[in-house]
């Protein structure tokens, strides 16, 4: 047994993409993946609508138009999506911080929770957009 | 213990001042966001009078401007995050850290601007 443990080539490389990841990693990657868009092109992005929003009526009505368009109508709510999906999924690293929901089957229901709320809440946003 | 020689320009930064500011930010960003929408849902402004005259108060310009810090530092610490991750060679990643201090800077000082003029 002793041997046969000692004989193991390592460092072992793993197929990340081989391996079904549980669902707390699939939470915790769309997290890192939700963060870097809302960095970019999130952050300028969002100073660029409250400037066209805040500046004068017509940068107010050109805005207005310009999110008519169902494709940028979808484009925002996919960035909603990315940001209800990082607060929440954030929330649950500070529950997690506290040692709340530390055991397996409890970490594994909140990343669940964490999915099904911001597609809620998402879903919730594009019904008053519309 | 790390020893002093093995320390890198765009390394850690050890110990847990990050940590707990990528928390801090985070919280201060959730309260905003809150208030946030529920001076939205209280005031539904439709016209753009209505837009400016929520971003007209004092109060809310000065949380508003709180928030955009908050997610600047915040966007600091988890990108900075993501690079000592992926990106290896040193000069590579100190250029890209240093581009996205001075994004964070500009994107701060148009905050400024467009909430002050």
């Amino acid at each position: 047994m002793e041997a046969k443990l000692l004989k193991k080539q390592r460092p072992k490389h793993l197929n990340l993409f081989k391996i079904s990841q549980p669902l707390p990693a699939i939470v915790s990657i769309m997290h890192r993946i939700s963060g870097v868009l809302l960095f970019f092109p999130g952050i300028p992005l969002l100073l660029y609508g409250l400037q066209m929003l805040l500046e004068s009526t017509d940068s107010f009505e050109a805005l207005h138009a310009f999110i008519q368009n169902p494709l940028v109508k979808g484009l925002i709510l996919m960035f909603v999506w990315f940001g209800l999906h990082h607060l929440c999924a954030g929330i649950r690293y500070l529950a997690l911080d506290l040692h709340y929901g530390i055991a397996l089957t409890h970490a594994r229901a909140s990343s669940k929770w964490v999915l099904a709320v911001s597609v809620t809440l998402t879903l919730a946003v594009g019904i008053s957009l519309w | 213990m790390v020893k002093r020689n093995d320390r890198i320009v765009t390394g850690a930064h050890y110990g847990i001042k990050d940590w707990l500011v990528q928390r801090v930010t985070a919280v201060l960003m959730t309260a905003y966001i809150i208030l946030f929408a529920v001076v939205v849902w209280i005031s539904s402004p439709l016209d753009q009078a209505k837009w400016v005259a929520i971003f007209g108060h004092q109060w809310m310009r000065i949380a508003s401007f709180l928030f955009l810090v908050s997610l600047m530092w915040h966007a600091w610490v988890g990108v900075r995050n993501v690079l000592m991750d992926y990106i290896k060679p040193v000069s590579v990643r100190l250029t890209l850290q240093i581009l996205v201090i001075v994004s964070l800077l500009v994107y701060l000082v148009w905050a400024v601007e467009i909430l002050w003029s």
